[in-house]
């Protein structure tokens, strides 16, 4: 069994994080797009009231007003869902916030199919691609309550754009406040040298229930949260690699371009090695139960397990 | 308060040595955004020499007054100016949108000293202007923010978005102008996609607007001025000009929207500029 802690959405590491920012952090503004209970940031709002900007359903010009209150010193936090803050405000942040350098950090809910009744319009599958494509935009994506509160925090102190996912239900809680996290480096979660499970988001804990169940079986799988997807850890990517032979990457998001397409990219220039994607694959999401559609594209464990044998067995392992 | 003849003197003198310089660096370039680099060009003039708090040799001084150039591809006129007010060496303008130079087609504010935010794709800058602004009542600063739009960028929604949260946020710290030039690329504007009532259309979304004539500097201060004393409404003036401004052949015509010129044309440019000044 994997080690958890309760259940909480990691959009409310985001609206904590937030909280402790207003206190610690005078430069820190909050933006949202008529969402702030579903982001959280209507914990913020209540508490520092002239921080914060409710744009409406706006989005283009809620990324242009956080780019000019960042030339002026302010660090903006924007706030909506995934889709329509990385989709409709995409020529904002690449033009003006990423060309040039601007502070602005950017919090995109409800990544991934977990959103579940809100459907295919809600569900934010694409923006890991389209964010991370960006020239010096930072990607991040937590997998839990407490890291996602760590990135917040982390995001708050990295000068220039940060992209930081996360996602709408309760999802296990996986790590404690002591968990150390570390902008840019990957955290090596479990060891094991048969098969590298590389995990980001929602899915560490998918990949880490997949490693109990081969465990189980004699398979000794490794997992390596990335939580920080651009800049993406090299080092460690490529040593868990070297160490397995063979990896599965795991994501809640298509996997064209997206977590698997960036180990992919750097595995294809750096080490060839037998890989399967774990991810939606190439299709829109759709409504229902969270852990139905869990099953309904292919992302729960038994998928991640099965991947891994045949990755195993691609690398004659 | 009226501008004195000598101030109005120096202020036509000085938007005729800024069209000059546009026409010469249009011609060393190979090509620019010269029509609404003329048509913006006595807006800009007035409020960098007449307006704007701002130390050329101090171009990032936090309480300077704040410019933003929404429609970016007028940037050989922005440049030129900065150049002019020596924010950097004027000869430098001669590199103007060559590889490796720091002037590219739209100004980056990263590269060119005075430029406070990179423009380029459309509809950015009024958000822009109005997230400075709220900084600086956040941060009880008192500059003022400038932004200057195209009329053709009104086309585009997030400006509507802008020009609605703006009113909502009782911004009265920023003066907009809209450089009407009534072209855009394809053709005029009324028969690409109409913008008009544009006026009504400001009012109705809260702002207090104001028609004036963007060549007559007399007109322009006054509307500045007016737009200084405003404290309910955020305020616009949509300056009605003529796109390529100062150039008999190239007036009033959208091909000029971006051209390159050859020597004669230069020649012919100059001399219209320096006749039409004379005549004006």
């Amino acid at each position: 069994m994997v080690q958890t802690y309760g259940k909480k959405p990691t959009r409310m590491g985001y609206g904590d994080g937030l909280l402790t920012l207003g206190e610690t952090d005078p430069r820190v503004v909050v933006f949202d797009a008529d969402l702030a209970k579903s982001t959280t940031t209507d914990w913020f709002a209540e508490k520092f009231p002239a921080r914060f900007f409710d744009a409406g359903i706006a989005e283009q010009n809620m990324l242009g007003m956080a780019a000019g209150m960042s030339l002026l010193g302010k660090t903006p936090f924007v706030s909506t869902y995934g889709v329509f803050v990385a989709g409709r405000a995409w020529d904002q942040i690449r033009t003006t916030i990423c060309y040039s350098k601007l502070n602005v950090k950017i919090g995109g809910m409800h990544g991934g199919v977990s959103v579940g009744p809100d459907g295919a319009t809600h569900q934010a599958l694409e923006e890991i691609t389209i964010m991370r494509v960006l020239p010096n935009m930072i990607v991040l994506s937590p997998c839990d309550y407490h890291e996602s509160y760590k990135a917040t925090l982390a995001a708050a102190q990295i000068a220039g754009p940060v992209y930081l996912r996360f996602g709408r239900e309760a999802v296990p809680i996986i790590s404690t406040p002591e968990t150390p996290f570390e902008f840019g480096k990957a955290a090596l979660w479990r060891d094991g040298n048969d098969v590298a499970l590389l995990a980001t988001g929602h899915m560490v804990y998918h990949a880490l229930e997949a490693a109990e169940a081969l465990a189980g079986a004699g398979v000794n799988a490794l997992v390596l949260n990335v939580h920080t997807i651009k800049p993406l850890d090299e080092e460690a990517v490529l040593a868990a690699v070297a160490q397995c032979g063979c990896a599965v990457t795991c994501e809640e998001h298509q996997t064209t371009g997206g977590f698997g397409g960036a180990i992919a990219e750097l595995l294809a220039k750096r080490r060839p090695t037998p890989l399967r994607f774990i991810g939606v694959q190439d299709r829109f999401g759709e409504s229902g139960q969270p852990d139905e559609l869990f099953e309904e594209f292919g992302l729960s464990a038994h998928f991640i397990v099965k991947a891994a044998r045949e990755v195993m067995q691609a690398a004659k392992k | 308060m009226a501008l004195k003849p000598a101030e109005l003197k120096k202020l036509k003198q000085t938007a005729l040595r800024i069209r000059e310089q546009i026409v010469e660096v249009t011609y060393t370039c190979g090509g620019a955004h010269i029509g609404g680099a003329m048509s913006q060009t006595d807006i800009m003039v007035a409020l960098y020499y007449k307006f704007m708090k701002f130390d050329p040799k101090k171009p990032l001084l936090p309480t300077r007054d704040r410019f933003i150039l929404s429609k970016g591809h007028g940037g050989v006129g922005h440049a030129v100016i900065l150049g002019y007010l020596d924010c950097f060496d004027k000869k430098e303008l001669l590199d103007f949108n060559k590889t490796g130079s720091p002037f590219g087609m739209h100004l980056d504010w990263l590269k060119v000293k005075g430029v406070d935010a990179s423009t380029g794709s459309l509809g950015h800058g009024l958000s822009i202007g109005i997230g400075m602004a709220i900084a600086a009542r956040l941060q009880n600063k008192k500059y003022h923010t400038y932004v200057v739009l195209g009329d053709g960028e009104l086309h585009g929604g997030p400006n509507w978005e802008a020009i609605m949260a703006a009113a909502h946020f009782k911004v009265t710290n920023m003066t907009t102008f809209v450089d009407r030039n009534k072209l855009c690329i394809d053709g005029p504007t009324e028969e690409i996609m109409g913008v008009e009532p544009l006026k009504d259309k400001f009012e109705a979304f809260g702002w207090k607007a104001v028609e004036i004539d963007g060549h007559d500097f007399e007109q322009i201060v006054d509307a500045v001025e007016q737009s200084h004393k405003e404290t309910e409404k955020p305020f616009v003036i949509i300056a009605n000009t003529i796109k390529g401004k100062g150039i008999d052949f190239m007036e009033g015509l959208a091909k000029w929207h971006y051209a390159g010129l050859d020597e004669e044309m230069k020649k012919q440019a100059l001399a219209s500029l320096r006749r039409m000044n004379k005549n004006g």
